[in-house]
Formats: C-alpha cells, sequence, structure tokens
C-alpha cells in the first residue's frame, strides 16, 4: 500500500498545539503570506490566542468532516506549512487549504508536493467524488501548481476582493475524482 | 439622484418586516414539509421542521445578526394583509471587501409565479448597493433551479462559476452556479 503521509519532498504531521503555534506567529508576521492565503483583513493574534485555536482546530480534526494537519520537509525535517480540509459528508466533496509559511520554500514544487499528497489523501482515505478550493488571482504560483495537481479553473468570482485599492477576482478551481484517477493510471497528463 | 423618499421597503404588492416569533414558525414550518422547496433553498438534506424547530432556528438568526454582524435577514409579507410570503437575506458579508451573497425564496406553491420573487429581488438589491453599498453580490443555485436562473439572468447577473458535479441528488450529480452582479452593472439598469 501507498504511504498516504509521505510525498517526494514533504510529509504530513499533525503538531503539539505549541510546537504549531510557534510556527504560525512567525509566519502572521509575513503579510504577504497572510494576503495570498486569507481574504479577511489581517488581524495580529498573540501567541496564547494562536495556542488555543491550533488546540480547537486540531480537536475538530478529530470529526469526520474536519481535518487540520502540519507538513514538514522530508529532508531536514523543518515545520513549513499546513494543511486543513472541510468535508461536505452528504454531497461527498472536499474544501481544501493549503499554505506554506516559510517562504524560502515558495516556488520550488513543496506546494504541489502537498497538494498531491492531499489528493492522494481525500480520494483514496476519505473517498470524496470531488475537490474544491479558491485562491486569489494575484497567486498566479497557487494556479499554475492547482493545475500541475490536475485542477480546472471552473470560473472566477469578479472583483472579489479589494487589496491595496485594486479590486481583484476570486479564482474558483475543482477536480473530479474521474479525473484525479486518470492521472494516476497516466502520469503523462503532468 | 438623491432618492431617499422611495420606499426601501415597499413594492407594489410586498414588503420586507422582521420576524414575527408568534405568527411565522406555524408558516415556515409548512414550507419545510415541502421537499422540493427545501431542495431549491438548501443544499443540505431537506428535512421537515416543526414550528418549535423553527423557532429555535429563529433565535440562532438573531444572535447570529447580533454578533457576527454580517447578515441582513428580511420576511416577506403581502402588503395588503402582512401575510408571510417568504423570506430575503444578504449574508456572509465580507465588509473589507464590500462583497455579501444573496437568499431569496418564497415558500408557498400558489405564492410563486406571481413576480413576488422579482419585486423581492429588486428590493434585495437595492438594499444591498444602496444601502449597504456592497461593490458586488453573489448567488449560489444548483442547475436544476430553473426559476431562480431565470430570475437572476432577468437582473443582469452574470454567471462566473461552473462548480461541475458538487451535488448529489436523486442519484446523479448535478452543478452548482455561482451567479454575480456589480454595483456598477445594477446601477447602470436603473
Amino acid at each position: 500500500m501507498r504511504d498516504l503521509f509521505r510525498g517526494e519532498l514533504v510529509r504530513i504531521t499533525a503538531e503539539e498545539p505549541e510546537t504549531y503555534a510557534k510556527s504560525e506567529i512567525h509566519w502572521h508576521r509575513d503579510s504577504e503570506f497572510v494576503r495570498l492565503a486569507d481574504s479577511d483583513p489581517i488581524q495580529l493574534s498573540s501567541e496564547k490566542k494562536i495556542k488555543e485555536w491550533a488546540e480547537k482546530r486540531f480537536e475538530k480534526g478529530l470529526q469526520p468532516d474536519r481535518y487540520s494537519f502540519a507538513v514538514r520537509t522530508l529532508d531536514e525535517d523543518k515545520l513549513i506549512g499546513f494543511l486543513g480540509l472541510g468535508i461536505n459528508l452528504i454531497h461527498s466533496e472536499a474544501w481544501v487549504g493549503i499554505g506554506i509559511g516559510e517562504r524560502e520554500f515558495w516556488g520550488k514544487g513543496y506546494g504541489t508536493d502537498m497538494m498531491k499528497l492531499c489528493l492522494q489523501y481525500v480520494f483514496t482515505e476519505l473517498c470524496v467524488e470531488r475537490v474544491s478550493l479558491g485562491l486569489h488571482e494575484y497567486n498566479p504560483r497557487a494556479l499554475r501548481s492547482y493545475e500541475k495537481c490536475g485542477f480546472r479553473l471552473e470560473g472566477r468570482t469578479r472583483q472579489d476582493i479589494m487589496r491595496e485599492g485594486r479590486r481583484t477576482d476570486t479564482l474558483w478551481m475543482g477536480i473530479l475524482r474521474e479525473e484525479w484517477e486518470a492521472m494516476q493510471n497516466n502520469p503523462m497528463v503532468e | 439622484m438623491f432618492d431617499i423618499q422611495t420606499q426601501l421597503f415597499e413594492s407594489q404588492d410586498i414588503r420586507f418586516g422582521p420576524i414575527d416569533h408568534e405568527k411565522d414558525p406555524e408558516i415556515e414550518s409548512k414550507w419545510t414539509h415541502d421537499s422540493e422547496f427545501m431542495r431549491l433553498m438548501e443544499t443540505g438534506p431537506a428535512r421537515p421542521m416543526s414550528a418549535a424547530l423553527v423557532r429555535k432556528q429563529y433565535e440562532k438568526l438573531e444572535k447570529q445578526i447580533e454578533e457576527e454582524k454580517n447578515l441582513y435577514y428580511f420576511t416577506i409579507r403581502a402588503k395588503a394583509n402582512d401575510r408571510l410570503i417568504g423570506r430575503a437575506a444578504v449574508q456572509w458579508i465580507e465588509w473589507a471587501n464590500g462583497n455579501g451573497f444573496l437568499r431569496l425564496g418564497i415558500g408557498a406553491a400558489e405564492d410563486r409565479c406571481k413576480s413576488y420573487g422579482s419585486q423581492a429581488l429588486r428590493m434585495l438589491l437595492r438594499f444591498a448597493f444602496a444601502e449597504l453599498n456592497l461593490f458586488r453580490v453573489s448567488a449560489i443555485v444548483a442547475e436544476y433551479n430553473e426559476g431562480a436562473i431565470a430570475l437572476l439572468k432577468k437582473f443582469g447577473f452574470v454567471q462566473e462559476v461552473c462548480r461541475r458535479k458538487s451535488l448529489e441528488r436523486d442519484g446523479r450529480r448535478w452543478d452548482l452556479l455561482v451567479f454575480g452582479l456589480l454595483n456598477d452593472e445594477w446601477r447602470n439598469q436603473a
């Protein structure tokens, strides 16, 4: 059987809340990271608060419709990012969000490896029919990476977000089970 | 033109009003026993609800309005006798980004196709764009909801996203469509 938690560059882990909070507070100093990952205005939260959230998030992760993990590199075992899943059990759909807080790991294939692991996990272990995600149009690196993983662009909500005085679109992507399976059988698609 | 005279909450046959905790739960409970209505309004599983359950939902709703400040909720009533006809809301508002989602439903089958939905959407749009000053609004509908799609198109909404096979009902999967309308587009029609 395949190792569900190990890719080519990264592995999926569960962290102690203290460890995770230390990383997240460090990531949140980087406003570019937060603005790529989210659309809410940035609130700088205390380590105590972030730890509480992390605890809550990891506990929620024990429910059948919430999964919240951390991601570490294989070579140095460095905690570089997160992976979160929300499952709609009724309609068999997963929503996914990933992020790399350590910016020196941007643009080197780590995100793509994370997303591939994530898709393998949701399609083979959670057995959903479809995976969805959203991203900002000003994040072309993410768009390319998700396309590499097999996601298709399904549309854009026009001028959805206001950042730095400019309106920008939100892009929406999806991948169906049969599309993912076809890619597994035919690696040339990549 | 600064039009403060034209009433925001009145049209030819209907008005927007608040919840009536005494009378509304019984009527809304009846609507929930109509599975067709529930499947047009909700992506969650249709389920009949007692008046007592509806009353609890109203309390939850009012708590949410008070605490989260990102939801405006109206009951739709007949102008002549205040009879409850449906409900309308602007929800999931992101104030920093000036966006939100619309919801609209005419509860009883005999009240549909009488232009109440159209009158309600006209008021809801004016509220969203001229009172909340949103930059854009979205509406999510299932591909089988032809009535809603026709209504949205009539008001100039553009289909922006097609979330393929996102909904499972009656043994097959259906697309979810996201429609959007910008404040400018709305203003230029008026």
